[in-house]
């Protein structure tokens, strides 16, 4: 379905829904029309009684709410299309929900040229199901040396600016790229983990890499970065946002920066809410991920800082490893794990375990995204995009990598429960995802 | 003294700096250049100003206009120029700064036109000998010279520099030319602009006495001179500056961006220019383009300032 089509003509009404704004913070009741591909006309109104000529959906008081934005996605296109395409990753998308996704440059070639962008743009108006937004590179091939044209990429559409899975060693080049970057109004999203003390490692330091027999690397790696980072932010004034936090340290760090007012805002990956190094279990590589899972007492405190505000984005980190690289000894697998499909799912277990509201769940996967970004999506409004998504907050089910829609099947959640599951998503008013009853469930 | 018309008020022994300049002393000055200029446009140029005085170029770091435009002043006025090539000079040899200096004094020159990559060093220099020292640029310091004949060609083609919005755009960082400009600009009463990607401003830029724009559009807005810099190229693959061509869309002199600019603006340019990078080509030869009056006011600029340095001689 064309996504940049032409909006749906049809006016449709979803009566009876738990409208779930986290822009607001509203969670009541309600209904909501959708017309010419924007949403129309909410609230209590439009509860029982669908405006004339309307298509009807009866949402039987389940969650609608502003379809999720992914802000950080790995796909393999261009370059390693065995892994992953644009479409593969919107399909994913469309079943976890997830409306939006920003494609990582992270490519081969790299994203550093505005041809580029306009590559990513064209395949995705073309094959994908949900918008597909570009983070450009910040420095020529991902190299950290020589910035990228920061300036035209933004003006080619791309909606943040980062150096992808490395982060940048030359603090003068951080410093000229967030300068840079300001004239231009631009986000610097930043991975955070200093390559000279990652080097070899293949997970947390600590006594489960140290039983394992692994090669760990100590989560001060992440901190050091962060705290030269917000450092530079302060000289330069440039908008800076730390893209993965994983340990209660760097979350302090972010947080004594807000507090100065400085312009800097941090994600979390839905791995590190919900999985530890414990997870890693008996070298299970779907678990060898980048930032490492650390121990427990930094998951919780990742899942505290969520739930108050400390942490503004959530991400699913989605990245295709095929086979060809996982199935190896996990100190010679690659880095990274699915996530697209289960980012809602896995984000609902710490909803359903009482440890963080709804409404601050979905604000880390909607509304702040969004602001960030700069989207009209991530609310609901009248005037919004229509990118809404059903949700079923109590089915449960579990998860079977053969039924993943993700080209690649490296799923950390295999095999594992889950409860809460979306029923539809819709796009600009288009629905591209309907959840269909497995035969015989 | 042979023109007593002439009441000069620039009295000093070296000229290292705009800084301490006061706009009597500039005036002073650039009513000599004036004449200078007039001079210049007669069959016979030579004067006997400076007959029988020894100049000596001494450039460190490569340069043609200034240099030639320093020989060509000094022997108008009947100096004996000697050029020192520093590829073939004892620098090379590792001579250390003072010893050259020392060596250079010891030949007995009257005015010593010294160009240097670091800043600070022709003030260092001038400590150390007996003659006057005329700064020729100085790292990212100070190029007096440059800034007298810019106001200079502002002053002939305006008629005025107070009250005038100057926009100087592009490098500023590494720029001696904008650093003198900005001096001497004030000084005499116009307003300064400096327009430039944060990568290319100085730290406390505002504190140098310029209102500091990093949109190229609002810099030139109702701004009577627009004062382009060069860009070293390299400094634009990807350090300071992402690309030549962004380095052009944002920041190049171009119609569009000069239509912001009054009607009647003046286009500089300090040279050598770069076609396409900072200036568009058709800019560069435009007919409001003063950049080849700049030349000509230059060799016109520092016969004034050799010939009021001639006055401070010893023995004169």
């Amino acid at each position: 379905m064309p996504k940049n089509g032409s909006p749906a003509q049809d006016a449709t009404t979803f009566l009876n829904a738990r409208l779930v704004d986290p822009a607001t913070g509203k969670d009541e009741p309600g209904g909501l029309l959708v017309k010419d591909g924007v949403i129309a006309d909410l609230g209590s109104h439009l509860r029982r009684n669908a405006p004339e000529r309307s298509k009807v959906v009866d949402c039987k008081g389940h969650v609608l709410c502003p379809g999720l934005i992914d802000m950080q996605v790995f796909t393999g296109e261009p370059g390693l299309e065995h892994r992953e395409t644009l479409k593969t990753a919107s399909h994913a998308a469309a079943a976890g929900g997830v409306t939006s996704i920003v494609v990582m440059p992270d490519t081969e070639p790299v994203i550093d040229q505005v041809a580029l962008v306009d590559f990513i743009q064209r395949r995705a108006r073309d094959n994908a199901i949900v918008n597909v937004h570009v983070m450009a590179a910040m420095t020529r091939g991902l190299r950290g040396t020589e910035m990228t044209e920061i300036g035209l990429l933004k003006r080619a559409g791309a909606v943040a600016f980062s150096n992808g899975k490395s982060s940048v060693a030359n603090a003068r080049v951080m410093r000229n790229v967030l300068l840079y970057g300001k004239d231009h109004a631009t986000l610097i999203v930043h991975h955070t983990e200093d390559p000279h003390l990652t080097e070899g490692s293949v997970m947390n330091a600590g006594e489960v890499a140290t039983r394992l027999g692994l090669p760990g690397v100590h989560k001060a790696a992440e901190t050091i970065v962060l705290e030269r980072d917000l450092r530079l932010v302060e000289i330069t004034g440039g908008r800076y946002h730390a893209a993965t936090l994983s340990c209660a340290e760097s979350l302090a760090v972010v947080r004594a920066a807000k507090a100065k007012g400085l312009p800097v805002t941090c994600g979390v990956s839905i791995n590190h809410l919900t999985l530890n190094e414990n997870d890693i279990g008996s070298y299970r590589t779907f678990l060898r991920l980048k930032p490492p899972l650390r121990g427990e007492e930094d998951r919780t405190a990742m899942v505290r800082g969520l739930a108050a505000g400390d942490i503004d984005v959530v991400v699913s980190s989605h990245d295709p490893q095929d086979a060809d690289v996982k199935r190896h000894p996990f100190a010679e697998a690659a880095d990274g794990a699915i996530g697209l499909e289960t980012l809602l799912a896995a984000g609902l277990r710490l909803y359903h375990n009482g440890e963080i509201g709804l409404v601050a769940l979905l604000r880390a996967l909607t509304t702040n995204p969004a602001r960030l970004l700069g989207l009209p999506s991530g609310r609901l409004d009248r005037g919004a995009p229509a990118d809404l998504i059903l949700v079923d907050l109590g089915q449960p089910w579990v998860v079977d990598k053969a039924l993943l829609r993700a080209r690649s099947k490296n799923s950390p959640f295999d095999e594992s429960r889950m409860q809460g599951r979306v029923l539809a998503t819709m796009v600009a008013g288009h629905t591209v995802y309907q959840y269909a009853q497995p035969d015989g469930a | 003294m042979t023109n007593p018309v002439t009441k000069v008020s620039f009295v000093r022994r070296h000229l290292l700096t705009c800084e301490n300049l006061s706009a009597g002393e500039i005036n002073a000055l650039l009513d000599l250049a004036d004449k200078a200029a007039e001079n210049n446009r007669q069959i016979n140029k030579k004067r006997d100003v400076l007959r029988g005085r020894t100049l000596i170029n001494l450039f460190f770091e490569a340069s043609t206009r200034t240099q030639s435009s320093f020989e060509l002043a000094g022997k108008r006025l009947g100096a004996d120029v000697m050029n020192m090539n520093v590829s073939t000079s004892s620098v090379q040899k590792g001579e250390t700064l003072i010893d050259t200096a020392m060596t250079l004094n010891a030949m007995r020159p009257d005015i010593l036109v010294v160009r240097h990559h670091a800043a600070g060093a022709v003030e260092l220099l001038a400590q150390k000998v007996d003659c006057s020292v005329i700064n020729a640029g100085d790292g990212a310091h100070q190029h007096p010279t440059q800034a007298l004949l810019d106001v200079l060609t502002i002053r002939r083609a305006k008629g005025r520099v107070a009250g005038l919005t100057v926009a100087i755009c592009g490098d500023i960082l590494h720029s001696r030319v904008a650093r003198s400009n900005i001096n001497v600009l004030n000084t005499m009463g116009a307003r300064v602009r400096i327009v430039a990607p944060s990568t290319l401003l100085p730290p406390a830029a505002e504190r140098l006495g310029a209102e500091v724009f990093t949109c190229m559009n609002a810099g030139l807005e109702g701004a009577d001179i627009v004062m382009m810099l060069r860009l070293q190229r390299e400094r634009m693959q990807g350090s300071y500056v992402p690309s030549t061509r962004e380095y052009f869309h944002f920041f190049g002199l171009d119609h569009e961006k000069l239509a912001r600019a009054k009607p009647d603006a003046l286009i500089m340019h300090p040279g050598p220019m770069n076609r396409g990078v900072e200036i568009a080509s058709t800019i560069a030869d435009h007919s409001r383009s003063v950049i080849r009056d700049q030349v000509e006011m230059g060799v016109a600029v520092r016969m004034a300032v050799l010939e009021a340095m001639a006055r401070q001689l010893p023995n004169h």
